[in-house]
């Protein structure tokens, strides 16, 4: 069931936009933080608010990976096992908590008398963090230069309920609730968490003991000899496939 | 003599409460945007072209150029959208910028905006990246009730609203007509060119989608002037940009230089490689493009320098793996991961990366014939540049780059049954006993 409540929430995200149908990312993440995971029924108001049918609302929802046709955990954890994280870590950690949490990829811990939260368990792509490898998240924070001792804890304090906070980031809350941030209802943390991990800051303090710095206003060099026309461009820029586009439409003209 | 880094971007990045918009207008923040609603919109787009920016988001496509395609006689809306879904593995430049001051963005989009007549202007940024986006959420709350945006900006008649799209992951939406899909509530699958989206883009009108860093950069250069940004760099690749080095290098992280620096200078700068550790190949712009090694380390790291030695500046995205590291391992899951993320829409890349998979796997595991590396060379011949989008050809550039490289390491996998390096040494923690 779609609460009345929620039924606005979409309409007041469609309406963000110029055109409807641009919602229907944020939407479904707002059905995801309503019912743990995108369901027949989510995908039915959305089509009817949006005026399409619910095929296409599905054929959305499959294409992403971040929507879950399956209920997720309390928390989402996942573990990025793309080639430097994997390399660095990454694949000995998503092993070891696989075991350690007896769960396959992209599957949800038992809970157990203990526990007081259940985890959903999944390798993910770049999280574009590479500096911080081996990277982890949860629920879409920042969990960075993990090893598998610091992975294992990670999880063990999640089930128990331990408070948790992400490195670069506020103490963690559900992932139902970070499916409503992501669909556009902030939740009054972003004031939490330093500005900057330390490994974005490195060149920065480099520059600040050496006394290096940008040029001052009047600097001026030599003009640019960059391309003056759309085909100059298209062949300097680093992709064929613009100029191969670029020389079609010319000659289409 | 310009200096070797020059924070410019990175510069308030570990002030305190740097995201706020009382630290970056204690910092100058938002003067440019006074300076840039007293020009004419044409002068800016001409002060941009005149700085010789070109696109941050790896294509190197001249970003005053780009504006300038946006035909002012059209009827129809025009938009600005900000690509902040920053995917390409080793790309980590964007989400610490809009994580730590994010009004340096916001600043860039009201004054590209402004420059472009657009009234409507949208940040793309990926959903797995919770704290930033909140952040950027803030700072567009924020840019409102300071009179930033809205209605009538500071009495200047001109009126824009910036709306922040979280994604929902899918690497695809990075190309920019599939990150217009995505924008239009549907499959992220990019669209067919022409028209290109200066002419017809989100719901079909005239559209400029340039990336984070791209944006990010407009501020400094109407602040400074199009001379002091075109100081920096080099002959064709001007300005300075975000080098982020990643792997087996003793500090890790953002380093802001002029275009044209070496990796050579920037190990140096991130304290060399780890210790005992010798570089053995390297990604100068992310994944897609071609792996380079120790023989290049001179390379100049501008749009030229690296295009010349057969890979691409990109996004200047450093990953660094030393002698420890196995590069068909490396490349096959670099191949899983484009597999994942072809977007299905073309044959040859659908079909293409997912027979890659096979045949590069069979390899690792020291399985086939050294036949199979003609076999994964013909692959990738009949995979580039048949498709709609550069996915497919970025997921043939590891691939060519490390047989030309290292040939004789995929023999190895052969003669050996398997892989011969062990993977727990080219951990982080080996030295702590990986397998605890």
């Amino acid at each position: 069931m779609i609460s009345e409540t929620t039924y606005a929430e979409l309409r007041e995200i469609a309406a963000r936009y110029p055109e409807k149908r641009s919602g229907l990312l944020p939407m479904l993440h707002l059905v995801q933080a309503d019912h743990g995971r995108v369901t027949p029924e989510g995908i039915e108001a959305c089509a009817e608010i949006l005026d399409i049918t619910a095929a296409e609302v599905s054929g959305v929802a499959t294409f992403y990976t971040m929507y879950k046709r399956k209920p997720v955990g309390d928390y989402h954890v996942g573990v990025c096992t793309n080639t430097l994280c994997a390399v660095m870590g990454g694949d000995l950690i998503f092993d070891r908590l696989k075991q350690h949490l007896d769960v396959g990829n992209d599957e949800t811990t038992e809970l157990r008398a203990e526990d007081q939260a259940s985890i959903t368990l999944e390798h993910v792509e770049c999280n574009a963090a590479c500096d911080y490898a081996p990277v982890m998240t949860v629920n879409w924070e920042f969990m960075d230069n993990m090893t598998v001792q610091s992975a294992t804890q990670l999880v063990d304090d999640l089930r128990a309920g331990t408070e948790v906070h992400s490195t670069r980031g506020p103490r963690l809350g559900t992932w139902r609730e970070a499916e409503r941030v992501l669909a556009g209802f902030p939740d009054g943390l972003a004031d939490e968490g330093p500005s900057a991990g330390p490994a974005s800051l490195v060149g920065r303090e480099l520059a600040r003991q050496r006394g290096w710095t940008a040029p001052s206003s009047d600097a001026s060099g030599t003009a640019p000899a960059i391309a003056q026309t759309k085909l100059e461009a298209v062949e300097q820029a680093d992709t064929s496939r613009a100029e191969t586009e670029t020389l079609q439409e010319q000659t289409r003209d | 003599m310009t200096d070797t880094l020059t924070p410019v971007l990175t510069d308030n990045w570990g002030s305190e409460r740097s995201w706020t918009l009382a630290s970056y207008e204690a910092q100058g923040g938002y003067r440019a945007l006074k300076k840039a609603l007293a020009m004419e919109p044409a002068d800016i787009i001409t002060a941009v072209k005149d700085s010789g920016l070109r696109g941050r988001g790896g294509a190197g496509f001249p970003t005053g150029m780009k504006w300038s395609f946006i035909p002012q006689d059209n009827p129809k809306p025009k938009y600005l959208v900000v690509n902040a879904d920053e995917s390409e593995p080793g790309t980590c430049k964007d989400i610490p910028l809009m994580m730590a001051t994010p009004h340096t963005l916001v600043e860039g989009v009201i004054i590209s905006s402004y420059a472009i007549r657009a009234n409507t202007a949208f940040i793309y940024i990926r959903g797995e990246v919770l704290h930033v986006i909140r952040r950027v959420q803030a700072a567009v709350t924020e840019a409102y009730a300071a009179g930033h945006l809205g209605k009538d900006i500071h009495g200047t008649g001109y009126d824009l609203d910036v709306v922040v799209h979280a994604g929902a992951g899918a690497y695809i939406c990075g190309e920019e007509t599939a990150l217009l899909e995505g924008l239009e509530g549907r499959r992220g699958q990019p669209r067919l060119r022409p028209p290109f989206p200066a002419v017809a883009g989100l719901y079909a009108s005239p559209t400029v989608i340039n990336n984070v860093e791209s944006i990010a950069s407009v501020p400094s250069i109407i602040d400074h002037g199009a001379d002091w940004f075109a100081s920096m760099g080099t002959e064709k690749s001007k300005g300075y940009g975000i080098f982020s080095l990643s792997g087996h290098v003793k500090t890790p992280g953002q380093y802001e230089a002029p275009l044209g620096i070496t990796l050579r200078e920037l190990i140096d700068l991130a304290g060399g490689m780890r210790e005992g550790h010798q570089l053995k190949f390297w990604t100068p712009g992310g994944s897609s493009t071609p792996l380079l090694t120790a023989d290049h380390l001179d390379v100049p790291l501008d749009f030229e320098g690296v295009g010349a030695a057969g890979s691409m500046l990109g996004t200047r995205a450093l990953q660094l793996f030393d002698e420890t590291t196995c590069v068909v391992r490396a490349v096959l899951r670099w191949t899983e991961f484009y597999k994942h993320e072809s977007c299905g829409k073309c044959t040859p890349c659908r079909e293409g990366t997912w027979w890659l998979v096979q045949t590069l796997g069979a390899l690792e595991k020291g399985q086939g014939s050294e036949s199979d590396l003609e076999l994964l060379l013909d692959q990738c011949d009949n995979i580039l540049g048949r498709s709609f989008c550069a996915l497919a050809d970025g997921a043939t550039s590891p691939i060519v780059s490390s047989i030309e490289y290292f040939r004789e390491e995929y023999l190895a996998h052969l003669a050996h049954g398997g892989c011969p390096l062990d993977p727990a040494a080219s951990t982080l923690f080996a030295a702590e006993g990986a397998s605890a």
